[in-house]
């Protein structure tokens, strides 16, 4: 009994990532309330719920886009409530947007170049990179892993929806990632585009943990090892895949209710 | 990716990776243009008469450097301030303190290479704590910020006696000898002002490829994704602000040296919009736009008298015609007169050429 209450802790002192009573208020509106998640490091889980769930809300508290009304959120066992985001980010954690938030004006390389400079030193740096900038080499292999090598050096205000998605991924992996938030990654994406989306989230290096929401089923719970289905703000089941589909409730509610 | 994209991709690829190498150089040195502009530029005296190179050439380049601080936040960052040029007035009010003029009450007579860079020093400093108030605004804010901070300055100024003498200024202010030159005799001078110039253009174009110079265009385009990256982005935008104070307080002392004295109505709120105007006249998106904007500028301020007078209007009427053109080439281009020129040159050339610079600003 000793060994298995130390192990409990142990595991949850080792967690990822830590949510404890999360909530976030807009005005009267709840959009999460008392949202309590543990994930463990190399975890990979699924966020369902329908539109107004608060999926994207809890995105954006763990990122600290904006912060909890109450709660704490720990992150590899360290408070991080009331980080700013960029510190977040410098300690391993990731996100893609539903919406692609990408730059523009500057070209794909560029953008990648951007997140790796994000997650090291020297970003005030008056220096351009020279031809063996080691960041330079690391945003060459980034772009070429989410196959956007040929439009390199082309204005990402060029690309089409598909790559966009693509280097919206390529930004959440830059330098060394300890977890990722995917915010519907593949939406508006073909399924030749979707099938490349899975291989690429399931051919991440194994420590890298990671949640998606995802209303694409078929996508969803082919690339994650764990469910937590949300509603109206709440956590509303956990589980395995295969226990939340056959759930007669979820079902009810997302799967035959309000999806698109 | 669907084959049609695949298609167009292996058709561009050799052409950009091409281009790739141009952009991660210095993409004037392969433009025959830009070689003969620099080559005019350098053998102006031997063309040009003391008027022109000047009240013409120099001024343009000192103007233009001061817009071209104005260019770098709003360009780069996204962030359109209208206190250049009072960094510039200040930094000038501060070569006549530290500096000797005859207002001996004031000046405290130190040589000019001690008097500069301190007065340098306190310009950025000054354009930093402004930029740091005005970051935490976006949009109309940081221009009503920016330009609030630039009305206090012009009416602190005249109203304050002890510093800044009050609404008569600070007059002849010394300027530079050694080596046995006179630096403000027009020669010489216009070789300093073209040396800081380009100084100025040359080093905003080597930051704009840097990670500095990147990251501030990252925050330009999308500041939440950039927090999202690990950026900072305000202590970006207030260290964009030191560069720009940085550049502005440059061109100011070189326009003390120039008129040789300093008085409000050098940094009244008109001289500060006229910085905005000539940096859109221009174009905001590369750092030549603001040269080109002064140019046309210092033309029509100089020989629009002439010409109104000619046909029978009231000399003073230049302002109309700078308007006018303001509102013409806001009209028809949103980047300036090197937008209407890119414009010109893609239309010129076969539809497979790729469209090259042109970034979109935001």
């Amino acid at each position: 009994m000793d060994s298995v209450a130390r192990r409990l802790s142990a595991v949850g002192a080792g967690a990822a990532l830590e949510l404890r009573g999360v909530t976030r208020l807009f005005g009267a509106l709840a959009a999460l309330t008392d949202v309590t998640i543990t994930v463990r490091p190399g975890e990979r889980r699924a966020v369902l719920g329908s539109n107004g769930a608060g999926k994207t809300t809890l995105f954006n508290c763990i990122t600290g886009d904006f912060p909890p009304t109450s709660g704490t959120i720990r992150f590899f066992g360290e408070d991080v409530t009331h980080f700013p985001p960029y510190e977040r980010i410098r300690r391993g954690l990731r996100r893609t947007y539903q919406i692609s938030a990408l730059f523009p004006g500057l070209t794909v390389q560029d953008n990648v170049y951007l997140a790796c400079r994000g997650v090291s030193r020297g970003r005030f740096s008056f220096l351009r990179p020279g031809q063996n900038d080691a960041l330079m080499h690391a945003a060459d292999n980034l772009v070429q892993a989410v196959h956007l090598s040929a439009v390199r050096d082309q204005r990402v205000a060029e690309l089409a929806h598909g790559q966009q998605r693509q280097l919206e991924i390529a930004l959440a992996l830059a330098g060394a990632p300890r977890f990722v938030l995917f915010d519907e990654p593949a939406a508006g994406l073909s399924p030749t585009e979707r099938a490349e989306l899975v291989e690429i989230l399931t051919s991440l290096p194994a420590h890298i943990g990671y949640i998606i929401i995802e209303h694409d089923m078929d996508v969803a719970l082919r690339v994650v090892e764990s469910v937590t289905m949300m509603h109206n703000g709440r956590i509303f089941k956990e589980g395995v895949p295969e226990e939340i589909q056959s759930d007669p409730e979820v079902q009810e509610l997302y799967l035959g209710g309000g999806h698109e | 990716m669907s084959v049609t994209h695949d298609t167009r991709i292996q058709i561009r690829s050799p052409a950009s990776s091409a281009q790739r190498q141009a952009a991660r150089g210095w993409p004037d040195l392969n433009n025959p243009a830009a070689w003969i502009v620099a080559v005019i530029l350098l053998i102006m005296p031997l063309i040009a008469n003391g008027f022109f190179l000047i009240e013409i050439f120099a001024t343009t380049l000192m103007l233009g450097t001061i817009a071209l601080s104005l260019m770098f936040l709003a360009g780069y960052g996204g962030m359109v301030s209208l206190m250049q040029l009072t960094i510039a007035g200040f930094a000038a009010y501060m070569v006549a303190v530290f500096g000797t003029s005859d207002n001996a009450n004031i000046s405290l007579g130190w040589p000019w290479w001690l008097a500069v860079p301190t007065a340098l020093t306190l310009a950025t400093i000054f354009g930093t704590f402004g930029g740091a108030l005005a970051v935490r605004t976006e949009g109309i804010y940081t221009i009503m910020i920016t330009l609030a901070i630039g009305a206090a300055f012009y009416y602190f100024t005249n109203q304050n006696w002890a510093i800044f003498n009050g609404h008569t200024g600070i007059n002849n202010v010394a300027t530079p000898h050694f080596w046995g030159v006179n630096w403000r005799s027009d020669i010489p001078f216009y070789y300093v002002v073209l040396a800081i110039a380009a100084l100025c253009y040359f080093g905003v174009d080597y930051i704009s490829r840097a990670p500095f110079g990147l990251a501030l265009q990252g925050v330009r385009d999308n500041p939440r994704r950039m927090a999202a990256l690990g950026f900072n982005v305000n202590a970006h935008r207030v260290a964009a602000y030191a560069v720009a104070s940085f550049i502005a307080g440059l061109a100011g002392v070189l326009q003390v040296w120039n008129y040789r004295q300093i008085s409000p109505g050098s940094v009244s709120v008109g001289a500060c919009i006229d910085i905005l105007i000539i940096a859109i006249v221009g174009g905001i998106t590369r750092p030549i736009g603001p040269y080109i904007g002064a140019l046309v500028f210092v033309l029509l301020r100089t020989f629009a008298l002439d010409f109104l007078v000619k046909i029978g209007l009231d000399g003073n009427r230049f302002r109309l015609l700078i308007g006018l053109g303001f509102l013409a080439i806001v009209f028809w281009s949103s980047d300036g007169v090197i937008g209407l020129w890119q414009r010109w040159r893609r239309s010129q050339r076969p539809q497979s050429d790729r469209p090259n610079g042109g970034r979109g600003h935001g």
